[in-house]
């Protein structure tokens, strides 16, 4: 009755004509809407919405509480033209009825405008490297820093020659897609071409299977280009088991029966990092960990000798190998942490003095 | 041509990825997904290489008696039966793998968890000691930040908890941001190393 009372007055606007946009930088199939509300909030329990195909009559694809006045609709197909109109509804009846919108079709976009400033500081990042690699290649010497935990990896190896005992290499928790996994897996490329030379053993246990097929891979291949393919042994690179903590208590299990002379932990870590390095340091061995991950580095500091902090397990491969073109994307890197401390200061400079809008050029 | 081949692959699938970031269309997503699935079918093929990885590993230290060999038992045994329950009775909630799996393996790794408190200890113990300069600054933080989460801090000075909330939003806060920078720049550089070819330890050989 009230309803009809209502409808009878004719005291309930209408919602505005819904803006009907296609959805920017999507893969497209949807399209957004947004209306202006009807005035009369209290009057209503909240909105419809109607969708035709060009040449075909509305049908309900959804609705929205009364607070609510927009709604995309993910289910369009691209190309085809579709209008669309909003109804203010009440216990299910239609109060009022919007204008129809125009017409709009959805579509894939084939660049995405909000990464536009990614691609500009990884074109910019990118010819910074690419700058310092030709630079290196034209024979131009390179100051690099002293690294300590990398120093010390020869001496990691001659100490374990030296006591007959294996050295352990833990390449991390993590699977083949992280950056950190990859980077320790270059890391020991050198190291099993270091223990081939000397004929020193090196466990590399693993928990990922990707990670143990590949690292099986580099170090056959690495005691192959020392000349030692004789000496390798597929047994000492082994997989364990993908259970995190089950894998650390084989890892310590094997570091209290074997007695490794020397522990590498490179790679990514979680909660495991203390459990690993703290038994390798009960049982005498030297260790060198390095991992990109900020909460686990300061256990492996406090617990091991030696640390690669963040980059510095990125930069290892260069360090090691001292090969010009390597060298030079450790210098760009350098580089192009100092371009972004120089958009920090002058960034932080705008935004002191009442420019926040730069803020924005950040956004993604 | 072993490793022309794979660095290759590498480089055009490597270039592939980046453009297909700022793509957002959906042949561009059809490439992810795929590409995902590959990645996926891969790996399955490597669980299998693993599981015969662990059993040829045991097989050997039981054959040649190796230290604490009955342990490969345990494993193995484990192993066995954990697979011939999971692939003829399933995994589901209330089969037996299912019981074993939550009466067996989880506490099992809790328990390794729950070691992580007395090697906290420890480690503490080790880092707090005040040899060097940069280690006495860190047992002065680490106190305050410790006081500081406790009421008792509250209670010796109202400005401890103030103090450590400062010492964690601020020098830490900026401590951690330098390292995820140099993380972040060290992550592009090592994947555009790989992708241009110019870094190939990873195809074994150091070099």
């Amino acid at each position: 009755m009230a309803i009809l009372l209502i409808l009878l007055l004719g005291i309930i606007e209408p919602p505005g004509t819904p803006l009907a946009k296609d959805v920017p930088n999507d893969e497209g199939g949807k399209i957004m809407l947004t209306w202006q509300p009807t005035p009369q909030t209290d009057e209503i329990d909240g909105y419809d919405i109607y969708r035709a195909k060009e040449g075909e009559s509305f049908e309900l694809i959804g609705s929205t509480d009364k607070w609510t006045n927009q709604f995309t609709d993910t289910k369009t197909q691209n190309g085809i033209k579709y209008q669309y109109k909003i109804a203010s509804i009440k216990q299910r009846e239609i109060l009022a009825q919007s204008k129809i919108s125009e017409q709009v079709k959805s579509s894939g976009q084939w660049f995405h405008t909000g990464k536009l400033n990614i691609l500009l500081g990884f074109i910019i990042y990118t010819a910074i490297l690419l700058w310092f690699i030709f630079h290196a290649r034209a024979g131009k010497e390179m100051f690099v820093r002293k690294i300590p935990g990398l120093d010390a990896l020869d001496e990691a190896v001659g100490r374990a020659t030296e006591m007959g005992k294996p050295i352990l290499y833990v390449p991390g928790l993590s699977s083949i897609a992280d950056i950190a996994t990859i980077a320790s897996l270059n890391i020991l490329s050198r190291v099993a071409k270091k223990t081939a030379e000397y004929n020193t053993t090196l466990l590399v246990p693993n928990r990922n299977p990707v990670v143990y097929t590949v690292a099986q891979a580099i170090v056959k291949e690495a005691y192959t280009d020392a000349g030692r393919p004789d000496i390798y042994n597929p047994d000492n690179v082994y997989f364990i088991t993908g259970n995190q903590f089950a894998y650390v208590a084989a890892v310590c299990g094997t570091m209290v029966r074997e007695k490794p002379a020397t522990n590498l932990f490179l790679g990514y870590f979680w909660a495991e990092s203390l459990i690993l390095a703290e038994t390798g340091a009960s049982t005498g061995a030297i260790q060198i960990a390095g991992t990109d991950s900020v909460f686990q580095l300061p256990f492996f500091i406090t617990t091991c000798d030696y640390t690669l902090i963040g980059e510095e397990l990125y930069a290892a491969s260069a360090y090691l190998s001292r090969e010009p073109l390597l060298m030079g994307s450790l210098k760009g890197q350098d580089w192009g942490k100092m371009t972004i401390l120089a958009i920090l200061i002058i960034g932080s400079a705008l935004m002191l003095i009442g420019i926040e809008q730069v803020a924005a050029l950040f956004n993604i | 041509m072993k490793k022309r081949i794979p660095l290759l692959i590498c480089a055009v699938l490597g270039i592939f990825m980046i453009v297909q970031f700022f793509i957002p269309h959906s042949l561009s997503q059809r490439f992810f997904d795929h590409s995902f699935k590959w990645y996926i079918a891969i790996a399955g093929f490597a669980w299998i290489l693993g599981a015969g990885s662990l059993i040829k590993h045991h097989t050997d230290r039981i054959r040649r008696k190796k230290k604490r060999w009955y342990f490969s038992i345990v494993t193995l045994t484990g192993l066995t039966v954990m697979a011939v329950l999971g692939i003829f009775w399933g995994i589901r909630t209330g089969t037996l793998f299912m019981t074993f799996y939550m009466n067996i393996i989880l506490p099992l790794g809790a328990a390794m968890y729950a070691i992580l408190a007395f090697y906290m200890a420890s480690a503490a113990y080790r880092a707090f000691r005040a040899r060097s300069k940069e280690a006495t600054v860190l047992l002065i933080a680490g106190f305050v930040v410790m006081l500081g989460m406790v009421p008792f801090g509250d209670f010796i000075w109202s400005k401890i908890p103030e103090i450590a909330e400062w010492l964690l939003s601020v020098p830490n806060t900026a401590a951690k941001r330098g390292i995820i920078f140099g993380v972040a720049l060290g992550s592009v550089s090592t994947a555009l190393k790989i992708i241009l070819g110019i870094e190939r330890s990873w195809l074994g050989g150091g070099g």
